[in-house]
């Protein structure tokens, strides 16, 4: 986005460049002990810090599968976190398309409700829900507590907010003629709503379905409550390499740069598709 | 999307939403059920997991609730306001505790929200304009956000590490700063430590939100002023700057909200227990009930942290909202 026609002025320029090169050096430096450690042999991460390898070895990137079930993690993690996705998005798109295309009593209730969960602090509901679901288990026999369905369900619900809120801001863009044109061609209301909106929508949904399945991804607290052996994610597996005699920590670089992979790749590939989402719908 | 606009303006003439006295949004087409089918999902979710388990959190605040009970929740005792009473006796050890990760949390909230919107929103100006390579630095700094905060924050342990850390080998081996390797994860430093990693954690997220708002300042503005004779540094206080108020106001509500709850990075950065220096209140809660098995205790101390919270989000609306319409709609929103 160009500003002004006129060249900017020196002194501005060289604040630019200043700020610019701390700043990158402060955001690259953990990442680059992340990478060059994890490829370092158990030596060069037991002694003095050593910027460069002593060798390069892919040795750390072997052992990570067997130090810990790390593949059964990732599989849970990958589960946990697509479904919650999936089911986020599907859910705050039927919720933003009711609020910015229907007057109904009670909306604002509605908004300002779901929004307001926001601030709850997640240590409030740990144990409430924590109870609740052993409860509900004990009696429907539904297994929530320890199982995989518990955390989709916990999950989705923390990405909700969040993305109801910007699909609002971004389907208040979507021209409502469109929708019409759609309702008088004598789609229904969902129809009008799957074939137009949601088409013209995407780079909204979008963003919210890269923000969900990062807060999934990366979710702690809970995940550390309500998991066990066999549906352990990769928040809580990832302590396992330090809780040993001794800490591997060339292997949870290793580890911590193989999980970070998919979201970080995701997140870079969809990053344009977030500014715009963000662009129309929160800052609007 | 032009294209589709002309033909669709005819259409709208002869919509029904044009005929039920709603002239200015003919779009908003009344049907009493479907709104609410539509909702439904979300509001039973948002129950299920958030509203109902803090009722309960609320109805455990007043009961004695300790590892016998825990079986059955609903059978122990009630206590009135004890927990309470407990949890604000600051000449007591459990409210002295408590005040002290209160204040630390403030203090931590204040310089790391600040530090975050600051240099959030001096990166997103400086990288308004094009230029070589912006396009890549965009990409790289959004990696601290995109990273998992549990990959990210044990980076940060490794690095400060007292022997073998990166910190340490920089400030003590290379430059010579101290006098001896300092321990970061434990002691006084941990505040520090804390604040860097939440820092470096959370401005891109300030960056992300200044710079999807810069995009939606007209471009006119800085014609305007600079036929005005408006040099960049004033353009930037008279323009860039108020515009982006109104998205300040909530950049800077939910950046608060989320560091003052924040429980995944100081749980990562220090494990189970938190020095003091750097006791933030969620994890010092989370401790005062799993380590101790009163949870009666850790629900009042939550509920008095969300009360907390709430005054302080609304009287930050209203402070920030009044004076500016504009204000008052995001406010409302």
């Amino acid at each position: 986005m160009t500003r002004s026609p006129m060249a900017p002025p020196r002194s501005f320029l060289w604040s630019r460049r200043i700020f610019l090169t701390l700043l990158t050096g402060f955001v690259l430096v953990p990442v680059y002990v992340m990478i060059s450690s994890s490829l370092k042999p158990l030596a060069d991460v037991t002694g003095e810090f050593r910027w460069l390898p002593s060798e390069l070895t892919i040795r750390p990137y072997i052992d990570i599968w067997s130090t810990v079930p790390l593949a059964k993690y990732f599989v849970n993690s990958l589960i946990v976190a697509g479904a919650a996705t999936v089911c986020s998005v599907v859910i705050a798109v039927f919720s933003a398309y009711a609020v910015s295309r229907y007057d109904f009593r009670g909306k604002r209730v509605f908004t300002v409700t779901v929004l307001s969960t926001q601030m709850f602090p997640g240590i409030l509901f740990l144990l409430p829900l924590f109870l609740l679901y052993v409860n509900i288990g004990n009696a429907t026999g539904i297994a929530l507590f320890g199982s995989r369905g518990g955390l989709i369900l916990t999950y989705l619900t923390f990405s909700l907010p969040f993305s109801i809120w910007m699909l609002i801001g971004y389907l208040e863009s979507v021209p409502r003629d469109l929708d019409e044109a759609a309702l008088v061609d004598g789609c229904g209301p969902l129809g009008a709503l799957f074939r137009v909106v949601v088409p013209a929508a995407i780079p909204g949904i979008v963003a919210v379905a890269v923000y969900a399945f990062m807060t999934a991804w990366g979710e702690v607290l809970f995940a550390s409550v309500m998991t066990n052996d066999t549906t352990r994610t990769l928040a809580v597996g990832l302590q396992g390499y330090s809780t040993l005699n001794d800490v591997y920590w060339n292997q949870i670089m290793a580890a911590s740069l193989v999980v970070s992979v998919p979201v970080v790749a995701g997140f870079l590939l969809l990053q344009r598709y977030l500014v715009t989402g963000l662009t129309a719908g929160a800052v609007k | 999307m032009t294209t589709t606009t002309a033909p669709a303006e005819a259409v709208r003439k002869t919509s029904p939403g044009a005929a039920d006295g709603h002239p200015r949004r003919p779009g908003r087409i009344r049907r009493a059920g479907l709104p609410y089918l539509l909702l439904l999902p979300a509001l039973l979710l948002e129950l299920l997991v958030h509203l109902v388990p803090m009722v309960i959190g609320i109805v455990m605040s007043f009961k004695e609730l300790t590892q016998f009970y825990i079986r059955d929740w609903t059978t122990a005792p009630w206590t009135g306001l004890r927990n309470y009473a407990m949890s604000v006796d600051f000449n007591a050890p459990v409210g002295e505790a408590l005040l002290h990760s209160f204040l630390v949390t403030c203090a931590f909230t204040v310089l790391s929200v600040g530090l975050c919107w600051l240099i959030g929103t001096a990166a997103a100006v400086f990288m308004q304009d094009t230029f070589r390579g912006r396009g890549v630095l965009r990409a790289l700094f959004l990696v601290p956000y995109a990273l998992p905060v549990y990959a990210a924050v044990i980076t940060w342990v490794f690095m400060f590490q007292h022997d073998n850390g990166l910190v340490n080998h920089v400030l003590h081996d290379q430059l010579g700063l101290t006098d001896k390797p300092s321990f970061w994860l434990i002691g006084d430093n941990s505040f520090y430590a804390l604040l860097t990693v939440s820092v470096w954690k959370g401005w891109p997220f300030a960056f992300l939100i200044v710079m999807a708002g810069l995009q939606n300042i007209p471009r006119e503005l800085y014609e305007a002023a600079a036929l005005d004779g408006a040099g960049m540094w004033q353009q930037l206080r008279r323009i860039t700057l108020p515009s982006l108020r109104p998205v300040n106001q909530v950049l800077v509500l939910v950046l608060f909200l989320w560091t003052f709850n924040d429980f995944n990075t100081p749980y990562v950065l220090f494990g189970k227990a938190a020095p003091e220096a750097a006791d933030l209140i969620s994890v010092h809660i989370y401790q005062a009930s799993f380590v101790t098995w009163n949870f009666g205790t850790g629900s009042a101390m939550s509920v008095l942290l969300l009360l907390f919270l709430l005054v302080v989000t609304g009287v930050y609306l209203l402070l920030t909202s009044s004076g500016s319409t504009r204000g008052r709609r995001r406010g409302a929103a």
